[in-house]
């Protein structure tokens, strides 16, 4: 096999690099460019609304250089999980701003869309047909959930890349997928060692995730040869040691040494990692050990229900003392007046009211080891929410001005409660999104659940 | 006495996907990895009682090549749920800090 080259422009595209770090991974002729476009980190409102996480202007400029690098050396550019969330409307935005840097640009290539979003029907099939198992821990899942859900993507692995690649695509956008996929799939077409491609793929994922003192979001590149791979970063003031790139295996994983794959699961428990001078390490023994049949994740998002948010600061200590007490009185109370205001129309069920105190659990909640303990002043974030969004915002308008004065027993009069640092103190957040699904699907047929697209630009 | 914070290069916790969090305890040398793991100062059991979690759902590994002990625990909040206060986990780790390590 020799050797693949492959670069990685940064961790995620939107976050930046360094243009002489890029520069520094073209000059070295790699096989493949590659840059994973988003994750669930940041939570389901990607997925449920379609909206990317990162800015237009910041995605345009590391596209764009990703782009002419690709031009220059002709091999495929790969961009995974567009749009954060990888539905269909991030790889649409995607296209766009690289339609749009091609005409600005002059470059013409052949661009193969991959998109991933489920058909809600063909999932209804699946689970009726026990294809659909839960991952540790999985919400319930039924076909009306899948029903609800406003959008559900599948995690592809590297073999609708590969499809594409092998199609004649230049540059492959894709739906959601394995971030590691991206960086594995020219590796594995050219048959590298299976365990190499993946775990040099698993670091690459990152960007520079895996130095010593990452200074910024910035590219990286390994060499995947027949036993080993080689991983170095373009910043020479950036480094790599045995250490840190051992210890990427720990970052976001629940187990640091079974990383589970669509298409089965590296394993870095038996991996010699050394230093080939004070910045690249090689990393021997890694091993790939595939499953019988392809699953793929599958994460959807369903509507949770339009917010608001008030926030405010208490440093009285009588109201702090009793705080519990004085929010679920003032909630009762609170009760009466929505009965006045809507007739009836919106009752007890119709909307929540949730409280965190800040400097007290308002971190950890039930986890919080220190929970009894307060300090002289606390803050305090009221969430309300309801399914629409005219009701929450009048139930926040009233409810803020409510909490305000609402009495404590200590005090005879009017009291003021709450400190607002912002007028108006209710602020409308909108729709917000919950995450409903953590299961597989074993598919009958895998290449039905990637839509594949090819276009010729410019 | 020393915490475990100033004996480790870096104790973090973050999300593993929405339904999980992972706890990272990492350090610099060979000697304060052992020290700690030898001084039972971090261990499942110690995890769960400071956690308050089911010791049946803790995750716990040594993993030597990083001089790294890793926990993962469900989460007790689905991420951005409702009563979740962490989206990204991060904030999680912090009653480790200052735990005692003995020696």
């Amino acid at each position: 096999m020799g050797e693949v080259r492959v670069l990685s422009a940064s961790g995620q595209i939107g976050s930046g690099f360094m243009e002489s770090s890029f520069a520094k991974g073209i000059s070295l002729k790699p096989d493949v460019i590659a840059c994973d476009g988003g994750s669930s980190d940041a939570g389901p409102y990607h997925l449920g609304t379609g909206e990317p996480h990162f800015s237009r202007e910041g995605t345009k400029r590391d596209l764009k250089l990703m782009l002419q690098g690709r031009d220059t050396l002709k091999v495929p550019l790969i961009v995974g999980s567009c749009g954060m969330a990888g539905g269909d409307a991030g790889v649409a935005w995607m296209r766009d701003i690289a339609l749009e840097i091609a005409r600005e640009e002059g470059l013409s290539f052949n661009l193969g869309l991959v998109r991933s979003e489920q058909d809600k029907g063909f999932l209804k099939q699946e689970l009726r047909e026990g294809r659909i198992t839960p991952l540790n821990p999985a919400p319930e899942i039924s076909e009306a959930i899948i029903e609800r859900s406003s959008h559900i993507v599948a995690m592809m692995g590297h073999e609708p890349i590969v499809q594409a690649i092998e199609a004649g695509a230049d540059v492959i956008l894709t739906g959601r997928a394995s971030d590691t996929a991206l960086f594995a799939a020219v590796p594995l077409m050219r048959n590298a060692d299976p365990g190499s491609a993946w775990h040099a793929a698993k670091i690459l994922e990152c960007g520079t995730a895996s130095t010593v003192q990452r200074k910024r979001p910035d590219s990286i590149f390994a060499w995947v040869r027949d036993d080993h791979f080689d991983i170095e970063p373009l910043d020479p003031e950036a480094r790599c040691t045995p250490q840190s790139v051992a210890s990427h295996s720990l970052y976001e994983n629940a187990d640091p040494f079974l990383i589970t794959e669509p298409g089965g699961t590296l394993d870095t428990s038996g991996c010699e990692y050394e230093a080939l001078n004070d910045r690249a390490v090689r990393v021997t023994r890694s091993r790939f050990l595939p499953s019988e049949r392809p699953t793929f994740k599958l994460e959807g998002a369903e509507l949770a229900g339009y917010q608001a948010a008030i926030m405010a600061g208490i440093r009285e200590p009588y109201i702090i003392r009793q705080i519990d007490s004085w929010f679920a009185g003032m909630c009762e109370r609170f009760a009466a007046r929505v009965q006045e205001m809507f007739q009836g129309r919106v009752g007890p069920d119709d909307y929540s009211i949730r409280m965190r105190v800040y400097g007290r659990d308002g971190v950890m909640g039930k986890l919080e080891p220190l929970a009894g303990q307060v300090g002289h002043e606390v803050g305090v974030l009221f969430t309300i929410i309801s399914p629409e969004r005219s009701v929450t915002m009048a139930l926040a308008k009233t409810f803020a001005h409510f909490a305000l004065h609402y009495p404590i027993p200590e005090w005879r009069g009017l009291i003021s409660g709450l400190a607002f640092p912002m007028t108006p103190a209710e602020t409308d957040r909108g729709p917000v999104y919950r995450f409903n699904l953590n299961h597989i699907v074993a598919p009958r047929e895998p290449r039905a659940m990637f839509r594949h697209e090819y276009m010729e630009v410019g | 006495m020393a915490t475990l914070g100033e004996m480790a290069r870096l104790i973090r916790s973050k999300n593993a996907g929405p339904y999980m969090l992972t706890f990272d305890v990492m350090f610099e040398d060979e000697a304060s990895y052992r020290r700690v793991i030898d001084a039972g100062v971090l261990t499942k059991a110690v995890f769960a009682k400071l956690y308050q979690v089911d010791e049946g759902e803790v995750i716990f590994f040594h993993h030597d090549a990083a001089k790294a002990i890793k926990i993962s625990i469900p989460r007790p909040y689905v991420q951005c749920d409702l009563d979740d206060g962490d989206a990204y986990g991060g904030q999680q780790h912090a009653p480790l800090v200052e735990l005692q390590v003995p020696g």
